[in-house]
This record gives structure tokens, C-alpha cells and sequence, in this order.
């Protein structure tokens, strides 16, 4: 067997030149709840095989599924949080296929009734723009089991000798969100996906409904991409990419599936309806199973469970759980926080907007907290290889209660702000509080007004040019006094106070 | 004298056992000795459990012993179907492909037993995953009637009503999809209640057709079904399209069997031109002793009733198609290599199984009901037929507005015998003709004998239907015409019924197939 044949591309440019591409992105979503969709059993990741599992998720004969509750309520929050419309009457349905990781070999589902339908999210790009995906359904499914292929390459079933399957994860309550075919996306046709997919993750978080951890497969991405050459308004033939696990990867997908389709199309060709898996260590995507509109999953309304019928009040009280949507409460506190939009896109790159949250809270600035909170300490977590500032933090200990300490050392006038950041060197380095840090390292600000007037004296005395210039009027200039000033008094003094003397002696 | 214990009703047995005149195992044990002498005959159970049996029966009887406060059926026997889950007990639907498979799981009307304290005397017979109205469609060979050895016996819960008829057990449970618990007992001279829907959970019950199949009592008398009907009955969380209400008063109106001012409605289209004349007979007189009890007749028409049998035959195989899925070799059951094939797929072994493993009914009505779901078939087929359904139980709704219940022969004919409508599909379809209509509306029927066809000396059954969740007014009119008839017949029908011997045994086995009667002796009691 060779190893995967890299197909051909075109560069990004060409394809924008001549096409628009075509994305619909469905989302799958492991719920969090304690137990599965339809049994009792534990939804725990990561347990020893074919432990969680039980006669119903096993499809043992005569076994019959029974809905939890707490898996609609959450499907009903992520509908309303997607401003979708929530059904007041709707069904499971079978879908009808053989596999072995399936133990029903059919998965309940919904088909043509989703509980949720007809909603938006709007996404905010780097450019300041935002765009609004608009979303088809959000419908309830179970998982199915995990199957494992051993003897093969890379576990493939490809050459494999035999296959085993863990059923923990069947019928672990899933949400299915699609979205409808986005057009218009252009060049910005990744960004989309990726900001659609961040965004979504970030509203999942905020209902706690899911872990939504894709690297643990809780959030995975289906990505359906087609081209339409430009002026056309007949859809292309699509793709499927599967199981796009992170974000970057949902970009690069999108990208690499708009280049091998435009390769195809301006040769000539034409694009095979098919299913393709995403290799996130080369980048490219490989056939896999050929899809056609033939695929008939015959399905039917599942007779074993009773339609879910929530109640408007019922619906009203779960609207009136939702969080504050995060662009929504990202607005809000760049406002109450007076940052720059720039100051803002960096804090929310950085993750750092919980971690700012709780410590203007705890009584700092919010220009305070964001300086402490994503100067050094961000140059360590990312040199150590932390998750994010908020983990790194935690892991040592260090908490919004420090920031305000120091920020209230630095106003009580103990600490200038170099001294103030040595003092922060030595939080992070374990020290102690800012208090003791400072104690311990003996900074403290000089507060002998004789002391800093004879060097204010002795700095003008050797610098009376720049002296001058301040007595001309130019009080920007004092600034080189000061730095004089502070130089001499080992940086020990009071700057703003320095700065008060030197004007006094020159301009007063 | 001494009582038969074998041939005494569960009510009469529930009071010998609570005046300490019999013991459980005095009467486990005399029914498994039964079985010894008639079953190779009738072969009624797949699987006889024995020393399960006599264990839970001495456990009731050391209750008892105790002054423990017991179940008035405890320590009654009873035989279940071999289509609902039996924890540690084999189940097989009647097919290759679960022969082995011991559930690790008890279905509730099962469970529901046990905490009663009633002994599992063992599995009965039944056509392959209840598609059937003969039991010839078991993998294991057919159950034969014990009115005449060479006749069926029903089905597809053949075997629930031939063990009771045969007096190996004074109860059985039986499922119902489109009249398994039914016509059976209206071949058998036994009495069978399919509750409404969902009044029995189906948790357990290997499904045929989720939205029809309804467990119910195979029982010899009315008041013993209402009993039994009573212990399986009832909301279970594990079920949720189970009634969250409780059972309705069975047990009351079977005992106090008053028809008085009731309106019974005679289904138009359910009587005369198909129907076997002593059949007919046998029900017009049934209805005149209602009558005499003091109910009142009018006649109902239920157009729809018509398009039952079409509509049925789309909706049971469409989930059924589905239903069966699972039965892939991968987790449980059969497990059947292809031949020829070095290195088999889990596809290759799913369909090497299937094809080993399922009889041809089942492969019938699978691949008629994948059809049916088809994506371009779906509105003509299955939308079609849950349509008439609808029509169906709007037919119901409008007849109940004028009649407290209807009634109907159960099935057109008597006992048919072997090898008769086995190639003819159609044929044995069409035997369900009067009790599918309930099945797909969801409501509840009951069939009690109604005497015995002059031209064959067959048992013949009478069908009661009630509106959903009022089971009870099959129990009042039931028991009303049990009465009745059992003052004209001086006793009970079955005591009619050939006299099973023990020197039966070695020519039945000698020869094997469905077609010796030679020896068995006519007339006992007659
Ligand atoms: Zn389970």
C-alpha cells in the first residue's frame, strides 16, 4: 500500500477568482449529562471498555429506550440559545443502517421533526464584521459505539485483523446542530467556519450543557463544502469532510477542500458526492465512502418512545435560564471596561476575559488587570505550553486577589510601577503574596522628601540643558530629568512625585 | 375426592394454596408431571425449567409457612412465552437465531411474576418472532391443538394456549400483535385477553411491532385471567408508552359478571360471509345469552375495518424490518460464518447469520418491510397504512359512542389442520381478519369459547372489544357469558376435549411430524 496520494490544488487565489464556495457545517454535540439518552447508564469518558453499558444501549432484545429528561431540557436550551424555534410536538425516528458499533443497527434519532429549528448565530470576525450563520435544526440523537480496528495501519479497518468495540459510548445523548448552506462567505469562507464553530463552542460553555472539548471528540465537526462557479446560482457537488477536530483544522479543512475542488472543477472535472475523512497531521482530506442521494436510511417514526411535547411554560422557564450570550456579554464589558477594540480582540485571544471578569470583581482596575494578567504571566504560560493563562494561574496558585493587592501597593504608594512588576516577578515565582514578595525583596518607595530634592538638585545641576528646555515651557522634557532621578535614587522613588518637584523647581 | 390439582383453575388453586390444602410444590410438581405425559404430544414449551420451578414453589410454600403475607396468586404456576426476556432462563422467539441466548435481564411482566411469587413452569412454543397464526412457523417444530393432534393449535402463541388446554399450567402469558393471544384461544377452547395498549409493559418483550404488540393472560376461565391481568398489569418507568394509570378493576367486574344495561354492538363487518357457519352458530347464541342477561344488542358498522388487514400487513413488517436489525451475530444469538470465506467481514458473518438464522415468514416480512420504508415508497406504504389506522380508530371512537363494547367471532374459522395454509400466505393472514382491528387502534379485546362447531366438533371463539383503558367491561361481559354458557355445556368446554394418555407418547415421537391423532381418545367428560 502506498501512503495517501495527495491529490491536486489550486492555489486559494485562483479558486476566489473563479468560484464561491458553498458551506454548511454540522456540529455534533455530546451532551454533559450523568446518564445516557435513553437508559440509565454513566456517560463518563474514558472508563474501561463495555462498562457503562446496560441491556437498553446494548439493543439486548426486548430492551426499551427511555428519553432523559435533562438530555431535551439541554436541547431545548441550545435551541433557544441559537434563536431557534422550539417544536411543541415532536418524534424520535430510526435511521436504518447495518454496523457493528451501532447495537440496534439503527440509531434513534430525529429526522423530520427536530426539536429545535429555524434559529441563527451571529459571529463576530477579526475584522470587526459580523456575519450570521443561519441554522437549519438542531435535533437529538444517541452515539453510537467505538470501533476499534486492530492488526491495520494506523488503526484502519483497511488490513486490519479483527475489529472491537466499545459500546460506553452508545447511545451517550448527542445534539446535532445544522447549519444552512452559507453563501456569501467568499475569501472569508475558513474564518466563517472557524469563528462560527469558536462561537458556538463559547455558547455551549456558557449553557453548561457539554465539556464541548473536541479533542476528546465531545464536539466534532462535519464540514460540507461546494463551489459554484462565479455568476452561478446552482449549488456544486458536495463534500462531506468528517470529523474535523479542532479549530484550526475546521479552517484548514474548508480551505483545502475549496482548492482540491477548484483543481477539479477548472480541469474539467467534476466532484464525486462522497464522504471524506480530514488528516490533521498532512493537512489534506482522503476518499472515503461514497455518498449518494441513494443512501436510503428508511427511516420511521420510532414506535418505542412517545413524542416529546414540551410545554410553552416549560420552554419559558428554560429561556429564562439562558446566560447572557458571550458576544452579547463580550460587548457588554468592553464597555464597562473602556478597552480599545483592539485591547478587547487581544483579551479574547489570549482567553483571559473570565479571568479579568473576576478580578475587577475582586476590586481591581480593569486597565489593571488586563496589564497584569497578560503581560509576564502570559509570556511564561505560553512558554511552558499551558493550556491558557486561567490554567496556568490556577496551577500555581496565583489569584484575582493577588492583582488587587499589588495594584492597591502601587496606589497606596509603596510601589512604583518597576518595582511593582519585580514584585509581581516574585508572585509568580512562587514568593508569596505582593506584600511579602515586596517585604522579603525590601521594595519600597523612598518616602524621604529631602532625599529625592537633593537628587532632583543634582540631576539639574548636571543636566542644564534639558533643565532649560522645561523652563522654556517644554514639560515634556521633565521626563528625562525623572528618568535621571530615578536612576539616582536606585529606582526607589516616587516618580509622580519626582516629577512634582522638578516642575515646581523649574516652572514655579 | 380429590381434586385434580392440574385441572383446577388459578383462583381455585390460589385458594387451595391459602387453606393449606395443596402446597406449591404439590402443585408444581403434578403439572410438570403433566407435562411429562402429554408434552411430547402437544409440545407445547420449548424449554421446561424444572428445578426452577420447584425451587421458587418451595420458597412461596416456606413464605407461606412463615405467616408471610403473599400475593394471593403466589405460589400458582404459570408458563410464559418464549418471546419475553426470562433472566437465566433460555429465549429464543422460536427461532435459530437466539437458539442459546440466556437474557441477563428479566422482562417486567416477568419480574412482575417472581414478586408475586408464581413459579416459572418454562417457555412456551410459538411461531418464529410471533409472525404466525399456526405456530408451524417455529424453528422447532409446531405445537399441536390438544382438541386434535393434527390441527394447529393458533399462534402465534400457540403454545401459551395449548399448555393451558392441556392442563400443564392453569395460566401462561401470551403476546398479542394481531391476535396471538386470541385466536389461539379461540382454537384452543381457552380464554386470552389482550389488554389495551400499553397497559402491560412491553419492557422485555422481544419486539415484533412496537406500536402492536401487548402481553396479556392465556388462562381457562375469565376471572383467572382478570387475576393475572391484575399482576402483569401496570405503569413501568422502564416502558414509555406504558399507561401511567392503574390497572382497571378487571378482577371486580369478572366476578361480578353484570351485563345489565350494557349496549354490546355487533360489528357488521366482522360476522356472516367468511365466517365458518357453527362459528357463526356458536357466537349468534353467544349474543342471545347476553341478551338474556339483560345487555342490549345494536348493530355498529366500522367501514374501515376492511383496509385492517392491508394496512396491518405494511405497518407489522415496517417495524418489524427495523426491530429485527439487531439480530447481526455481533453481541449475542446464532453466530454463522460464510462458507468459503477465508477472512470474513462483520458484514459478511451479519448476513451469513441472518440468512442461516431466520426462517422464511421472517425473511417475507423483512424484506416486505424494507420495501415498504423505502424512500419512495414510504407515502404509498407505511403512510398509507398508519392512515388507516387512523380511520380505524376513528371507526372504533364512533361505534363506542353507541355500544359499551363490541363483538365479534375471533377468528373466521375453527382450528385449521397442518400443512393447510402454510404455502398460502394470504390464507393465514387472513385468519386475524377479526382481531387485527384492535391492534391497530390500540384497544383492548378478549376471546372466550363460545362452544364447540357442529360440523367439526372444534372449539369456536367469541371476541369482546372495549374501549382503551376500559379492559374491565371485557371482564363483565366475559364473565357474564362464561356463566351462561357453562350452565348450557354442564361444565367447562375443555372437559369435552380428548383425554391426552400417557401411551400417546411413543407413537407421537415415532412419527415425528404434525399428523397422528391415532392416539388419542375422544369424549372424556363428553
Ligand atoms: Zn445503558
Amino acid at each position: 500500500m502506498s501512503s495517501i496520494d495527495t491529490e491536486a490544488t489550486i492555489s486559494y487565489e485562483e479558486v476566489l477568482e473563479s468560484f464561491d464556495p458553498v458551506m454548511g457545517l454540522e456540529v455534533h454535540v455530546e451532551l454533559g449529562t450523568n446518564t445516557k439518552m435513553f437508559c440509565g447508564c454513566a456517560t463518563e469518558f474514558g472508563a474501561e471498555p463495555n462498562t457503562q453499558v446496560c441491556p437498553v444501549c446494548l439493543g439486548l432484545p426486548g430492551a426499551l429506550p427511555v428519553v432523559n429528561e435533562k438530555a431535551v431540557e439541554s436541547a431545548i436550551r441550545i435551541g433557544l440559545a441559537l434563536n431557534c424555534e422550539i417544536a411543541q410536538w415532536c418524534r424520535f425516528a430510526r435511521k436504518n443502517y447495518f454496523y457493528p458499533d451501532m447495537p440496534k443497527n439503527f440509531q434513534t434519532s430525529q429526522y423530520d421533526e427536530p426539536i429545535a429549528f429555524e434559529g441563527y448565530l451571529d459571529v463576530d470576525l477579526d475584522d470587526g464584521s459580523t456575519y450570521r450563520v443561519e441554522i437549519e435544526r438542531a435535533h437529538m440523537e444517541e452515539d453510537t459505539g467505538k470501533s476499534l480496528h486492530v492488526g491495520g495501519s494506523t488503526g484502519r479497518i483497511h488490513g486490519a485483523t479483527h475489529s472491537l468495540v466499545d459500546y460506553n459510548r452508545a447511545g451517550i445523548p448527542l445534539i446535532e446542530i445544522v447549519t444552512k448552506p452559507l453563501r456569501g462567505a467568499g475569501e472569508r469562507a475558513p474564518e466563517i467556519a472557524r469563528a462560527y464553530v469558536a462561537t458556538l463552542r463559547d455558547l455551549l460553555k456558557a449553557l453548561d450543557v457539554s465539556d464541548v472539548k473536541m479533542e476528546q471528540g465531545s464536539m466534532r465537526c462535519d464540514v460540507n463544502l461546494s463551489l459554484m462557479p462565479k455568476g452561478s446560482t446552482t449549488l456544486g457537488t458536495r463534500t462531506e469532510t468528517k470529523n474535523v477536530n479542532s479549530l484550526r483544522s475546521v479552517e484548514r479543512a474548508v480551505r483545502y477542500e475549496m482548492c482540491r475542488h477548484g483543481a477539479i472543477l477548472q480541469a474539467g472535472g467534476s466532484i464525486l458526492q462522497e464522504t471524506r475523512h480530514w488528516h490533521e497531521d498532512t493537512g489534506v482530506t482522503t476518499s472515503g465512502r461514497p455518498k449518494s442521494d441513494a443512501d436510503d436510511y428508511r427511516y420511521f417514526p420510532e414506535p418505542d418512545l412517545v413524542p416529546v411535547a414540551p410545554p410553552q411554560e416549560r420552554v419559558e422557564e428554560l429561556r429564562a435560564t439562558l446566560p447572557e450570550p458571550p458576544a452579547q456579554r463580550r460587548k457588554r464589558l468592553q464597555s464597562d471596561w473602556g478597552f480599545s477594540d483592539l485591547e478587547m480582540r487581544d483579551v479574547l485571544n489570549a482567553g483571559l476575559v473570565d479571568l479579568i471578569g473576576s478580578t475587577v470583581e475582586a476590586g481591581a482596575t480593569p486597565a489593571g488587570a488586563r496589564k497584569w494578567w497578560s503581560g509576564e504571566i502570559a509570556r511564561r504560560a505560553n512558554t511552558d505550553g499551558a493550556v491558557d493563562v486561567a490554567t496556568y494561574a490556577v496551577e500555581r496558585g496565583i489569584t484575582p486577589a493577588h492583582v488587587v493587592e499589588l495594584e492597591g501597593l502601587v496606589k497606596g504608594g509603596r510601589l512604583n510601577d518597576s518595582m511593582a512588576r519585580q514584585v509581581w516577578e516574585g508572585v509568580l515565582d512562587g514568593e508569596g503574596t505582593p506584600t511579602a514578595v515586596a517585604d522579603a525583596r525590601g521594595l519600597e518607595l523612598v518616602q524621604d522628601d529631602g532625599a529625592l530634592e537633593a537628587a532632583v538638585d543634582t540631576v539639574i545641576a548636571a543636566n542644564p540643558e534639558v533643565a532649560q528646555k522645561v523652563r522654556d515651557g517644554k514639560v515634556q522634557a521633565a521626563g528625562a530629568l525623572i528618568g535621571q532621578v530615578m536612576k539616582e535614587m536606585k529606582g526607589q522613588a516616587d516618580a509622580g512625585k519626582a516629577r512634582e518637584i522638578i516642575l515646581a523647581k523649574l516652572t514655579g | 375426592m380429590t381434586t385434580d390439582l392440574t385441572r383446577a383453575s388459578a383462583s381455585e388453586l390460589a385458594d387451595l394454596l391459602a387453606s393449606g390444602e395443596t402446597s406449591s410444590v404439590e402443585v408444581t410438581r403434578a403439572l410438570l408431571a403433566r407435562t411429562h405425559d402429554v408434552d411430547t404430544d402437544v409440545h407445547a414449551y420449548l424449554h421446561v425449567d424444572h428445578d426452577g420451578a420447584l425451587a421458587s414453589a418451595r420458597d412461596v410454600d416456606e413464605r407461606r409457612g412463615r405467616g408471610e403475607a403473599l400475593h394471593q396468586l403466589a405460589g400458582v404456576p404459570i408458563a410464559v412465552k418464549d418471546v419475553l426476556a426470562t433472566k437465566g432462563l433460555p429465549t429464543t422467539c422460536g427461532s435459530k437465531i437466539l437458539e442459546g441466548w440466556v437474557p441477563p435481564y428479566d422482562a417486567t411482566v416477568v419480574a412482575r411474576l417472581r414478586e408475586a411469587g408464581m413459579p416459572i413452569l418454562g417457555k412456551t412454543n410459538m411461531d418464529e418472532f410471533a409472525m404466525g397464526s399456526s405456530t408451524e412457523h417455529s424453528a422447532y417444530g409446531p405445537t399441536r391443538n390438544p382438541w386434535d393432534l393434527d390441527r394447529i393449535p393458533g399462534g402465534s402463541g400457540g403454545g401459551s394456549s395449548a399448555v393451558v388446554a392441556s392442563f400443564q399450567a392453569p395460566l401462561a402469558i401470551g403476546t398479542d400483535t394481531g391476535g396471538s393471544i386470541r385466536q389461539p384461544a379461540a382454537v384452543t377452547g381457552t380464554v386470552g385477553t389482550k389488554p389495551t395498549y400499553g397497559g402491560v409493559s412491553r419492557y422485555g418483550l422481544v419486539a415484533l411491532a412496537s406500536s402492536l404488540d401487548q402481553a396479556g393472560p392465556c388462562t381457562r376461565t375469565v376471572l383467572d385471567a382478570a387475576l393475572l391481568h391484575e399482576v402483569i398489569g401496570g405503569h413501568d418507568p422502564m416502558d414509555s408508552t406504558s399507561i401511567d394509570a392503574p390497572v382497571p378493576p378487571v378482577v371486580e367486574a369478572a366476578r361480578r359478571a353484570d351485563v345489565k344495561g350494557m349496549k354490546i354492538g355487533i360489528v357488521r363487518e366482522l360476522t356472516g360471509d367468511g365466517f365458518q357457519a357453527g362459528v357463526q352458530a356458536r357466537f349468534d347464541e353467544s349474543v342471545q345469552h347476553l341478551v338474556d342477561a339483560g345487555a342490549e344488542v345494536v348493530e355498529v358498522s366500522c367501514p374501515s375495518f376492511t383496509a385492517a388487514l392491508a394496512a396491518y400487513y405494511l405497518i407489522l413488517p415496517s417495524e418489524a424490518s427495523s426491530n429485527l436489525a439487531k439480530f447481526d451475530a455481533m453481541r449475542f444469538g446464532l453466530r454463522v460464518l460464510p462458507e468459503g470465506v477465508d477472512a470474513p467481514s462483520a458484514e459478511q458473518v451479519m448476513a451469513a447469520t441472518r440468512d442461516a438464522g431466520f426462517g422464511d415468514e421472517v425473511k417475507r416480512r423483512i424484506i416486505l418491510g424494507t420495501y415498504a420504508l423505502s424512500s419512495g415508497y414510504y407515502d404509498a406504504y407505511y403512510g398509507s397504512a398508519q392512515k388507516v389506522r387512523r380511520l380505524i380508530a376513528d371507526d372504533f371512537a364512533r361505534a363506542f359512542e353507541t355500544a359499551d363494547v363490541l363483538v365479534s367471532p375471533t377468528a373466521p374459522t375453527t382450528a385449521f389442520r397442518f400443512g393447510d395454509k402454510i404455502d398460502d400466505p394470504m390464507a393465514m393472514y387472513l385468519n386475524d381478519i377479526a382481531t387485527i382491528p384492535a391492534n391497530l387502534a390500540g384497544v383492548p379485546g378478549m376471546s372466550l369459547p363460545s362452544g364447540l362447531a357442529d360440523e367439526d366438533g372444534l372449539p369456536a371463539g367469541f371476541q369482546i372489544l372495549a374501549p382503551a383503558a376500559a379492559d374491565d367491561r371485557l371482564y363483565a361481559v366475559g364473565a357474564a357469558l362464561e356463566q351462561r354458557l357453562l350452565a348450557s355445556w354442564g361444565g367447562p368446554l375443555l372437559n369435552r376435549a380428548p383425554h391426552l394418555t400417557n401411551a400417546s407418547i411413543a407413537s407421537a415421537d415415532a412419527t415425528a411430524g404434525a399428523t397422528t391423532s391415532a392416539d388419542v381418545t375422544k369424549g372424556e367428560g363428553a
